[in-house]
């Protein structure tokens, strides 16, 4: 097959390109990575649109991306990356989206999942008691007003300071856990009144933190630099966000993108992508404000970090420190950055934006702590709660090919609706619970919406990343025991 | 459609189209249909109210703000609401009582989170008192 319907172009196997004349507006055409298998799933979900939206956006460098989990966004599609010129480009708080750095990290421990079994259900009950999640949920901490202030500027740093987390974990955290040029002065207090009270919460939807044992390691040797050593190591997931900080600032300047989208005399096919010129004022604002969210974000999941530790702690009656549960890497996988990248041979400045996506810088690449020069930086793919999650490494292929990024999840293939209609929420729980996955969770429709059969097969996502470059696979990890909001 | 709101598909989402006799009710439906996604609304009782005003430039961005201000309200207080009466005074300002109660964990049902409403495929028509709008959760 050389084409897919006459709408797509077979460049290989896994890359097929959308052409620019596929509508008018577009500045560059769209590369969808995938298997042939999941092209008549991408084109019945609308996603082929919205990556030719996206290629009509202003300064827009090279090529609209899908990555191989990409499904019907908003807007942008979940799963798309577009590379802005920092020049002539433009910003778009729709490429971020409403949970700004939403992310993941993934810990190791010294356990094994034999030892653990005995009190696995009481290590996920802890969990569930310590990390609040669901609902409404507010966090043990609240925040004042020139507290809040700090943690939008000093991100994971502020929490460090609290006494939550080793300072060794700012390392592991990309930007080492915060972007300086953040400016709590353009969050509004809208913002900051909703992020006061729900620091160090999970919040609903498909966020959780998983305990989980590696299952299956394909490259040693970089395993074993992330701290993974053997299959049945337990292991940690965390998946969360900015909350309703990051939401609340994402609502605030679409508004004001919308108008600047006039002011600067843009067309735009889809008002969700509103956007203006990334040096223009509207534009620096955005930026210091999604970047103060995105420190909220990464002291978030580094305030979780603190209490996963203390769980085990308590549950198992043995120190953090002796446990291990270092942390191995955070990714954020909704968010706008500006990066160096070669193009046409030439070195340029780029505003790289990824909505449902995550960095894959290689060996060697500048912006990498040493722990990890000289294998990559780990990219955490995590799954739905019934099958795997993997880890896998940045690549240089990855640079050349899709500005230093790879998928960042399943890809969900039903709707919430269809979901819970057809998939019984009990069911699937008990499913999981004769397998020996432990789930807590908020809501029973909550883990329908959730199941596995939501979601495409994360394996096929995954050999597509790695059959066309975009991510080198290092391990898989299994689940033992969920707790949700 | 009568008046009231549907619910519509969408992959990683959620959406609804909402109608009234007037617009002020198609908005009032949204609001309910919105917070029927979030919990039962049939557990919710009339407990405590919320007067809002909002003024913004056109229809949609009122429809945008309307919505993402009760989320508001849903995060900062924990106020789930079920009941609203809503004026819209021309295209740019809107007043609203809305009534419901504060969540409460051992009663309410947890359903979906939302994020935000979206500007993905808004539309407001004054004409048929039909809103539509999609959901990030």
């Amino acid at each position: 097959m050389n084409n897919y319907r006459g709408i797509l172009e077979k460049i290989d196997a896994y890359r097929w390109r959308l052409n620019q004349n596929y509508t008018a507006c577009m500045h560059v055409p769209g590369i969808i990575y995938a298997s042939e298998r999941m092209l008549a799933h991408i084109n019945e979900d609308n996603v082929l649109n919205q990556v030719a939206n996206v290629a009509c956006l202003p300064g827009i460098t090279g090529y609209s991306l899908a990555m191989p989990d990409v499904h019907w966004g908003y807007g942008f599609p979940i799963g798309g990356v577009a590379a802005m010129s920092r020049d002539d480009g433009v910003i778009s708080p729709g490429g971020v989206g409403f949970d700004i750095n939403c992310g993941v990290r993934l810990l190791t421990t010294s356990l094994d999942s034999a030892d653990l079994q005995p009190k696995i259900r009481a290590l996920i009950d802890e969990l569930y008691v310590s990390i609040p999640s669901g609902l409404g949920a507010s966090g043990k901490i609240n925040l004042k007003s020139r507290e809040i202030d700090r943690v939008l500027e000093d991100g994971s740093r502020w929490a460090i300071e609290q006494g939550l987390g080793r300072p060794e974990d700012l390392a592991c955290t990309e930007e080492s856990g915060y972007f300086s040029e953040a400016c709590a002065g353009n969050v509004s207090l809208h913002a900051k009144e909703r992020g006061a009270g729900q620091l160090g919460t999970l919040g609903s939807g498909n966020h959780f933190v998983e305990v989980a044992a590696v299952d299956e390691i394909y490259a040693p040797d970089i395993a074993r630099v992330m701290g993974i050593e053997r299959a049945g190591q337990v292991v940690v997931w965390i998946h969360t966000g900015s909350r309703g900080l990051g939401h609340q600032v994402a609502d605030d300047y679409i508004k004001i993108m919308l108008q600047a989208t006039a002011k600067y005399g843009i067309t735009i096919p889809d008002r969700q992508l509103a956007c203006c010129p990334i040096n223009s004022p509207e534009g620096k604002d955005y930026l210091a404000a999604m970047r103060s969210a995105a420190n909220y974000a990464w002291a978030n999941r580094q305030v979780i970090t603190h209490w996963v530790r203390e769980s085990f702690e308590k549950t198992l009656g043995t120190s953090a420190g002796s446990l291990g549960l270092d942390l191995v890497w955070d990714v954020a996988h909704n968010i706008a950055r500006l990066e160096t990248h070669e193009w046409q041979n030439k070195k340029v400045c780029l505003c790289v934006h990824r909505k449902g996506a995550t960095r894959s810088f290689p060996a060697g690449h500048p912006d990498l702590p040493d722990r990890y020069g000289s294998v990559g930086q780990p990219v955490l793919i995590p799954g739905d709660m019934g099958r795997y999650s993997f880890i896998m490494v940045g690549t240089h292929k990855a640079m050349t090919e899709s500005f230093g990024s790879t998928c960042h999840g399943a890809g969900r293939i039903k709707s919430r609706i269809a979901a819970k209609t057809t998939i019984d929420g009990q069911d699937f729980a008990a499913s999981l619970a004769r397998r020996g996955i432990i789930v807590r969770a908020g809501s029973i429709s909550g883990i329908a919406e959730e199941a596995s059969g939501a979601y495409k097969d994360i394996s096929e996502v995954i050999e597509v990343a790695a059959s066309a470059g975009l991510s080198d696979k290092v391990a898989r990890t299994r689940p033992l025991g969920v707790i949700k909001g | 459609m009568a008046t009231g709101y549907r619910l519509i598909e969408h992959t990683a989402d959620i959406g609804l189209i909402a109608r009234g006799e007037n617009l002020g009710e198609a908005y009032a439906n949204a609001a309910r249909g919105m917070f029927s996604i979030i919990t039962d609304l049939r557990k919710v009782r009339l407990r405590q109210s919320v007067t809002l005003s909002i003024s913004e430039q056109n229809l949609d961005m009122l429809l945008f703000e309307w919505l993402n201000r009760l989320l508001f309200y849903f995060d900062t207080r924990g106020i789930i609401l079920r009941d609203f009466e809503v004026d819209l005074a021309g295209h740019s300002r809107l007043t609203a009582l809305c009534r419901g109660e504060i969540y409460d964990p051992d009663r309410h049902i947890i359903k979906t989170g939302i994020k935000a409403a979206t500007f993905h495929q808004l539309s407001v028509r004054a004409d048929t008192g039909t809103v539509r709008v999609i959901f990030d959760v």
